[in-house]
């Protein structure tokens, strides 16, 4: 047998080229439509910075007043200890509003995701209204749904609750409902074979393999959530936020970072809670 | 035929049986446990976030009542009529919402470039150096935790009124956010190709181009596309504090009770958000196939 192991010199190289043109050759067709795809989203992007007439000369003095503004934030400070106690109560409004409201929009979400999954519910058509209903609410942002809830039932917390409950509805509905849909058939099918009805079918079939994923899902909203109730407050709904808003207004940048290390403190506590949670209830098994 | 369950002798089905309710009552435990503690904290949390059942019951009317003042009045015989009124602003309203998209987009672009660039140096396969690394990360998680909106203040002060706050803002939250995605893609990537751009003699550049960037630049764009989907929600709403879009005129609807002009608002954000929604699923569909979402 001969060696056939040596180093390609150029003739070689030369030959592969003129064997192979389609895998040497330029794909002008494919090469077009990148460069046409990114010529578009260049252009687009010129048109909005046009449109929205961004004005660049105050980008240069608004950069050195930022600079200005970081300087000013250290060190974090709440001013006073009575101070420091007013945020942190308000940074424990700014959880309870988290999880309430995620609890709330799931307990909400759970029968009405029943609804909206395709192997549950025969009805295509309540099917399908279900879920462009849940699209809706997912639609509108928690701070609009604490604008309205303000409304509803006045400045303070409990708006807040009322409005991550709703925007976390309209996810969890969604989410409950796809995974009902990808769920094992087999163990549905097992309880049908046994005699189970339809109920029964749901009840020892489907929710044993689900419950482990919607936990997971409703505690990794969860810490979103805490980020997003840390701001409802700037509409008045209870909260962190409104302190944050205040405090940027007067320009009290000290106490500004101490709020913003404050909220970063706890949804690093709180993911890592949830983390640890999630893990307790559906093992080393990464779900969403 | 016989039955083919076979019985067992009394003693041994005793400590069987015995088994059977000490793993049944321990798993009820843990599980009463688990109740008390959630019922404990949702009363803490029910007693911080001034939860009142009373309150809720005597003013839940209202919601309702709400969502009822601000429909507008159409009827069949003076249809168009109706329409024109409800919508009389339709043509400065769409003008907001395409400033919204615009602030989403501009914001999701350079967002996602910044990520880009960063994500390869927050990636501990490709960087040698761990101080790069946890600085990198360390600069990210600080841009993904600050809410935008906080940004959005901070920026309105500095750079004043209108959408270069607002899009600044998302730009530096969607660096954080899609940067962190972006790295974790990067270091769950095939090890081999890299070897092979180094064996041949490339730089740390030519490796990133020629091994890394064609493996993970679908996953990217689809994370991209997620991001401008959340990002157009973000900016409906940064006009809240000034920073440009349709939020403004939202906010001032609410606060001033003008209840036909705040469902026309509202309608017509949820149409673009379901709107592009459906698109970028579409594309990503496309781009990763229908199986591995």
């Amino acid at each position: 047998m001969t060696d056939t192991r040596r180093a390609l010199n150029f003739d070689d190289q030369a030959e592969i080229v003129r064997r192979f043109p389609d895998q040497f050759g330029i794909d002008w067709w494919r090469r077009g439509r990148v460069i046409g795809g990114l010529a578009v989203m260049a252009a687009l992007f010129v048109f909005g910075l046009i449109r929205l007439e961004i004005p660049f000369d105050r980008l240069i003095s608004g950069s050195i007043r930022l600079v200005e503004f970081t300087g000013m934030m250290l060190p974090p400070d709440p001013g006073s200890w009575a101070q420091a106690k007013i945020y942190l109560n308000a940074m424990g409004e700014t959880i309870a509003i988290a999880f309430l409201g995620t609890l709330g929009g799931a307990v909400l979400a759970f029968p009405v995701s029943f609804l909206a999954a395709r192997n549950v519910v025969g009805s295509r058509v309540l099917q399908l209204v279900t879920r462009r209903g849940l699209d809706t609410v997912r639609g509108v942002d928690t701070l609009i749904w604490a604008l309205i809830w303000v409304g509803v039932v006045g400045l303070g917390p409990f708006a807040g609750i009322l409005a991550v409950m709703c925007s976390d509805f309209g996810t969890f509905g969604k989410l409950f409902s796809e995974a009902f849909e990808t769920a094992d058939k087999r163990s549905i099918e097992g309880v049908k074979a046994t005699g189970g009805s339809h109920v029964h079918s749901i009840r020892f079939g489907l929710l044993p393999q689900v419950i482990p994923i919607l936990a997971s899902q409703v505690l990794y909203y969860f810490e979103s959530n805490t980020r997003s109730a840390t701001i409802i407050g700037i509409v008045g709904a209870g909260g962190i936020g409104l302190q944050l808003a205040e405090q940027i207004r007067v320009l009290e940048w000290q106490k500004v970072s101490f709020l913003i290390m404050l909220i970063m403190i706890a949804v690093a506590a709180i993911d890592w809670l949830s983390g640890k949670l999630r893990f307790a209830i559906i093992g080393r098994r990464a779900v969403v | 035929m016989p039955a083919v369950v076979s019985e067992l002798p009394d003693a041994q089905l005793r400590h069987l049986m015995d088994h059977y309710e000490d793993a049944v009552s321990a798993k009820r435990r843990r599980t009463a446990i688990g109740a008390a503690i959630l019922v404990a904290a949702i009363v803490a949390a029910a007693w911080m976030g001034e939860v009142d059942p009373a309150k809720f019951a005597d003013n839940f009317w209202r919601f309702p009542s709400y969502f009822i003042s601000i429909m507008p009045t159409l009827s069949l015989g003076t249809l168009w009529a109706d329409l024109a009124e409800w919508l009389w602003g339709l043509k400065r309203w769409t003008g907001l919402l395409l400033d919204t998209l615009l602030i989403a987009y501009v914001g999701t672009l350079i967002g996602a470039i910044a990520g880009f660039v960063l994500c390869f140096l927050a990636s501990a396969n490709l960087v040698r150096s761990r101080t790069m690394v946890f600085v990198t990360r360390r600069f990210l998680e600080i841009c993904r935790t600050v809410p935008e909106l906080v940004f959005a203040l901070v920026f309105v002060l500095a750079f004043g009124l209108g959408p270069l706050p607002g899009v600044l803002a998302i730009a530096i939250h969607t660096t954080g956010a899609l940067g962190k995605l972006f790295a974790e893609v990067v270091e769950n990537i095939d090890d081999e190709p890299i070897d092979g751009v180094v064996a041949s003699g490339g730089n740390w550049v030519e490796m990133v181009r020629f091994a890394v960037v064609p493996q993970v630049l679908s996953n990217f764009v689809s994370y991209a596309l997620l991001r401008f989907e959340i990002n157009v929600r973000g900016a409906a709403v940064m006009g809240f504090v000034g920073a440009g879009g349709i939020g403004q005129d939202l906010i001032e609807a609410v606060r001033k009770f003008y209840y036909t002009d705040v469902s026309a608002i509202l309608m017509l954000i949820i149409i673009a958000v379901i709107t592009i929604d459906y698109g970028t699923e579409a594309v990503r569909h496309r781009l990763i196939g229908r199986e591995s979402r």
